[in-house]
């Protein structure tokens, strides 16, 4: 087979196992399982054949056209480099992973067939966007991970969060989408042609007339999907979906594809200085709110969003400063460890019976329960917060390196001050990821107090993939960054002494300045008591897990956070922590910026609407209702008067023929 | 017509005063049915109409058309009629309210419609003459041999339709009879029994 | 004979039962009205059809054969006519025309508790009557 056939097969196979894993799910209820893992797998192994075929080379292109559209062609095509090869291997792997998890964590889920099918459709939707090479199909791709992530997020849909936090994410992500699209129109207008390569020959030879408005308008539809400031407000509240889902988003697929859209175009970013201003503050602003607030949630899973929010910052900082390499290099060693986390955490919650890092600090040996959680989540964590030589070191290096090298001018790709800003926000982020990561690892297995509750032996399908994953964790990025430049554009990924040193000496500081609060705090958990367990611990992990979120706000007082004394993070933010624990009281403005405008003019409508049209409707309606009072009268339901009055007019009509033929 | 002048109005024939009374006590009878008080009355009375307008055809030589409304007229719409009458407990003797408080606009209605009709038809036919002589126009053969040669398609169109009344009959009835309330004990055979026996006699013609 | 005379009868006939159409109020005799002005469109067929076969050339007896046609039909319309009469008398126990009137303005608003006392009363007049 060639290259071409095996590429297209690759978001082929999910789609069909979507397909069928809908139409067969409830009739032949045994075939899900397989339906579910198996596509997903099979399109894994395609995937690394393809990058073994592509190799970083030149790049692979296809395309079909399948009907003239009048204007601008939209066609099926292909384009493969080393970026595309690379993602896909990325997104395979971790859907797999994902699916052969999910069939331990939902494993009495009634919905569990129409989950694992849209985790399939997920799948195949960022497959779809990350080989296309027409912007229009990859748009196609870009909007079935939105209505996937609206379904997959509401899964528990008993619950109000979650179907409240479905609707936002839908919102949210649409509310990018507008600017996205007309963005996507205005560079085909400029370019003449949706494909990806004829855009990027257009932006080379300056063909582009509105580069900075183009770029904005992207720039919109990239923030809603990868969930960067000021759009990022869905992706902590889409924690109330399943933790393989939130895998799923974080990792590999929604949140990757807006990052990796950039990356794709990014000579068209870079023929705007102002746009990669722009894209740098909004990394900036990302990354530090984001590592402030997950300093401040209680919930294990916010915390891990707010940190996926901050690395996607580190990414589109990389892209701030032109370097889509390091961009793409973070990409795929976050999108394993961030996996690994969420897959852990989910396996923590099922042990624990609850999703607050304050219930867990008041367990004593929940580690020993999930030791296979605890080692690999370890590994995670050091990642994260980039401790060499985990891999998380290696690409946040790589990103620092790059900033470092913008700022001192040592490039014309993009503006030295974008290169400030994402060098100094990417230092400080480092301290505060280190902080945080620290909190939790603490927080969740380093608890005292009570016995952990023991339900047994987790799953086998749940704690393999762990391992699967800690494996890209610790050593993807020690091996790769040699040979990466090979498939990407060829700039150097090494780490450079002096960003080495800062960037794991800032963490090395929050870390242990972590460790310092929390021996401070740690003694008043046992004066506080908190806490509260899912009703049904012997249940599989998403009925535990939907119970937790479900309960965190009646037991805690809020989804969010809970008053803990005993927190570090309190501690460490001090005023902060209040603002920090509800996102910088973003959602907050927004209700008073977009969500009451919008009820006061709907309110004014419908006043204009009842008191002011429906007066002239009446009005107007008043004549028709006398005429019609009037003739109801005649309506006796009498058959022999209806009859005479026919008869008196057809008489009438009659001598009126009559006379008119005779002349009369 | 070429015989307008030599028949006036004034010098009427046998066989026009014939027709006039018989026209006269045919008229008179069907006033008296629309009008009588007496159910049962105005069904005989319409027996008197439809038996003068029968003498009528055979003044105007259409015997086989004659004949045929006395058997199936006279014969058995009346009965029918009759027993529609017994079966819905029609009274017998005088009822006060036989005609319903439409009267007057129907009497309007009717006297403005009769007034135009024949204004017309006068103005029109004033002239027109009927050669009666000859061959009788309606005798059994003629109308056999048109019916037979012109007319077969729409005569077997017409079985159809019988047909359908015939069932059309039956479903009413059953219908009645599915839902009977005791009351209405012993309706349902009427229509049924009469449809059935005047299609009968509709195909033997 | 004067082709007037038969016409004016008919048109006599059919006025005579247009009336006892619109101001009878037993259905039956409605009935009996129909018939009367179904007659007198036969005596006007046949009058002409008379007329034509002597005056014109070729003729195909139409007006006769329309005329057998229209008693046929009159006879089916009867049959199905007392039919549907007699299954509204069964229901609503009286056969007089206005006293069916469903269909007048205002009447859905009071149909389930005015129905029955309709009835009744028209039962009992019947009962009074037979």
């Amino acid at each position: 087979m060639t290259t071409t056939t095996l590429a297209v097969l690759v978001p082929l196979l999910p789609f069909l196992g979507a397909a069928a894993g809908l139409l067969l799910g409830r009739t032949a209820p045994g075939y899900v399982r397989p339906l579910a893992v198996l596509p997903t797998l099979t399109s894994l192994v395609l995937a690394v054949l393809v990058a073994v075929d592509q190799g970083g080379d030149q790049a692979v292109n296809a395309a079909t056209e399948l009907t003239p559209t009048g204007s601008v062609p939209i066609e099926l095509a292909l384009h493969i480099d080393g970026f595309a090869a690379l993602v896909a291997v990325l997104v395979g792997l971790v859907a797999s992973c994902v699916q052969i998890y999910s069939t331990g964590y939902l494993r009495d889920d009634p919905r569990y067939p129409s989950y694992a099918a849209l985790v399939s459709l997920f799948t195949s939707a960022m497959l779809l966007v990350v080989y296309s090479g027409d912007l229009i199909v990859l748009l196609v791709g870009w909007e079935i991970m939105g209505i996937c992530s609206y379904f997959l997020v509401g899964h528990y849909w008993e619950t109000p969060e979650a179907r409240a936090a479905s609707l936002k994410a839908f919102l949210v992500t649409k509310l990018g989408d507008v600017p996205f699209l007309i963005g996507l129109f205005a560079l085909a207008t400029d370019a003449g042609s949706f494909r990806i390569t004829k855009i990027l020959g257009t932006v080379a030879s300056g063909g582009l007339d509105h580069p900075t408005l183009i770029a904005l308008l992207l720039l919109a539809g990239v923030a809603g999907k990868s969930a960067q400031f000021p759009l990022h407000t869905w992706l902590p509240d889409a924690m109330a979906g399943p933790t393989p889902v939130s895998a799923l988003i974080h990792a590999a697929t929604m949140v990757a594809a807006g990052v990796y859209f950039v990356a794709r175009l990014l000579p068209v970013f870079e023929a705007s200085q102002a746009a990669m201003v722009v894209l740098a503050a909004m990394a900036a602003v990302t990354m530090i709110g984001s590592g402030l607030a997950a300093l401040a949630q209680d919930d294990i899973k916010r915390v891990l969003a707010y940190s996926t929010i901050g690395q996607l910052g580190y990414m589109t900082g990389a892209l701030a400063v032109g370097d889509r390499g390091a961009a793409v290099f973070h990409l795929l060693s976050h999108g394993a460890f961030k996996a690994l986390l969420f897959l852990a955490a989910g396996v923590i919650i099922h042990a624990a019976g609850t999703n607050s890092l304050a219930g867990m600090s008041r367990m004593r040996n929940l580690r020993d329960r999930v030791p296979d959680a605890y080692w690999t989540m370890s590994v995670a964590l050091l990642a994260l917060a980039a401790i060499p030589p985990f891999s998380g070191f290696f690409s946040k290096e790589s990103v620092l390196g790059a900033a470092e090298h913008v700022s001192t001018g040592h490039t014309e790709h993009a503006p030295g001050a974008a290169g400030w800003i994402v060098l100094v926000a990417a230092l400080l982020t480092a301290l505060l990821t280190a902080a945080y990561a620290t909190r939790l690892w603490l927080l969740a297995f380093r608890g005292h107090g009570i016995e952990a509750p023991d339900h047994g032996r987790q799953p086998l399908t749940m704690t393999v993939v762990l391992w699967v994953l800690a494996v890209p964790s610790l050593a993807f990025g020690g091996f790769a960054y040699g040979t990466l430049p090979d498939w990407f554009d060829g700039r150097d990924l090494a780490p450079t002494l002096t960003t080495s040193v800062l960037g794991t000496g800032v963490a090395l500081v929050g870390g242990i300045v972590t460790y310092a609060a929390w021996r401070h705090t740690t003694a008043l958990a046992v004066r506080v008591p908190l806490g509260a367990v899912a009703a049904h611990p012997e249940g599989d992990a998403g009925l535990v897990e939907a119970e937790a979120i479900a309960s965190h706000a009646p037991a805690y007082g809020d989804v969010a956070s809970a008053p803990d004394p005993a927190d570090p993070g309190r501690l460490l933010l001090g005023p902060l922590h209040r603002h920090a624990a509800v996102g910088f009281h973003l959602d907050a403005v927004y209700g008073a910026l977009f969500v009451r405008p919008v009820q006061a003019g709907a309110s004014l409508v419908r006043f204009l609407d009842r008191e002011v049209v429906d007066t002239y409707v009446r009005g107007a309606g008043a004549l028709p209702r006398w005429l019609g009072i009037a003739v109801r009268r005649a309506q006796t339901g009498n058959v022999q008067t209806y009859v005479s009055a026919l008869l008196a007019g057809t008489v009438v009509l009659a001598v009126a023929a009559v006379l008119v033929a005779t002349g009369a | 017509m070429l015989a307008a002048d030599t028949h006036g109005f004034l010098s009427p024939t046998g066989v026009e005063i014939a027709f006039f009374l018989v026209g006269l006590v045919t008229f008179g009878a069907a006033l008296v049915t629309v009008t009588t008080r007496q159910l049962v009355h105005a069904a005989l009375w319409l027996v008197v109409t439809l038996g003068g307008l029968a003498v009528e055809y055979l003044l105007l030589t259409a015997e086989f058309i004659a004949w045929v409304q006395v058997l199936i007229y006279v014969g058995s719409v009346v009965v029918l009629l009759l027993f529609g009458l017994m079966l819905t407990r029609a009274p017998i003797g005088r009822s006060p309210d036989a005609d319903s408080g439409n009267r007057w606009a129907a009497l309007t209605v009717a006297v403005i419609a009769a007034a135009a009709l024949i204004w017309v038809v006068v103005d029109a036919f004033r002239t027109t003459w009927i050669d009666l002589d000859g061959a009788p126009a309606g005798s059994t053969e003629v109308t056999g041999k048109a019916l037979f040669q012109n007319w077969v398609l729409p005569f077997e169109a017409l079985s159809v339709l019988l047909l359908a009344a015939l069932v059309g009959a039956i479903v009413l009835s059953r219908k009645a009879k599915a839902d009977a309330t005791p009351a209405a004990d012993g309706g349902a055979a009427g229509p049924d029994g009469g449809g059935a026996a005047k299609a009968d006699k509709e195909g033997a013609r | 004979m004067h082709l007037a005379y038969p016409a004016v009868l008919s048109a006599l006939l059919f006025c005579t039962g247009l009336y006892g159409v619109l101001a009878r109020r037993n259905a039956i005799l409605v009935l009996m009205s129909v018939e009367l002005m179904l007659n007198a469109v036969n005596l006007n067929l046949v009058a002409f059809d008379v007329w034509l076969s002597r005056a014109a050339e070729e003729t195909l007896h139409s007006g006769q054969a329309l005329t057998l046609f229209t008693i046929a039909i009159a006879a089916a319309e009867i049959g199905i006519g007392l039919a549907i009469v007699l299954s509204v008398y069964r229901n609503r126990g009286t056969s007089d025309i206005d006293k069916l009137r469903d269909t007048a303005e205002g009447h859905e608003s009071d149909t389930p508790d005015s129905e029955a006392p309709v009835d009744e009363k028209a039962d009992e007049k019947a009962e009074a009557t037979a």
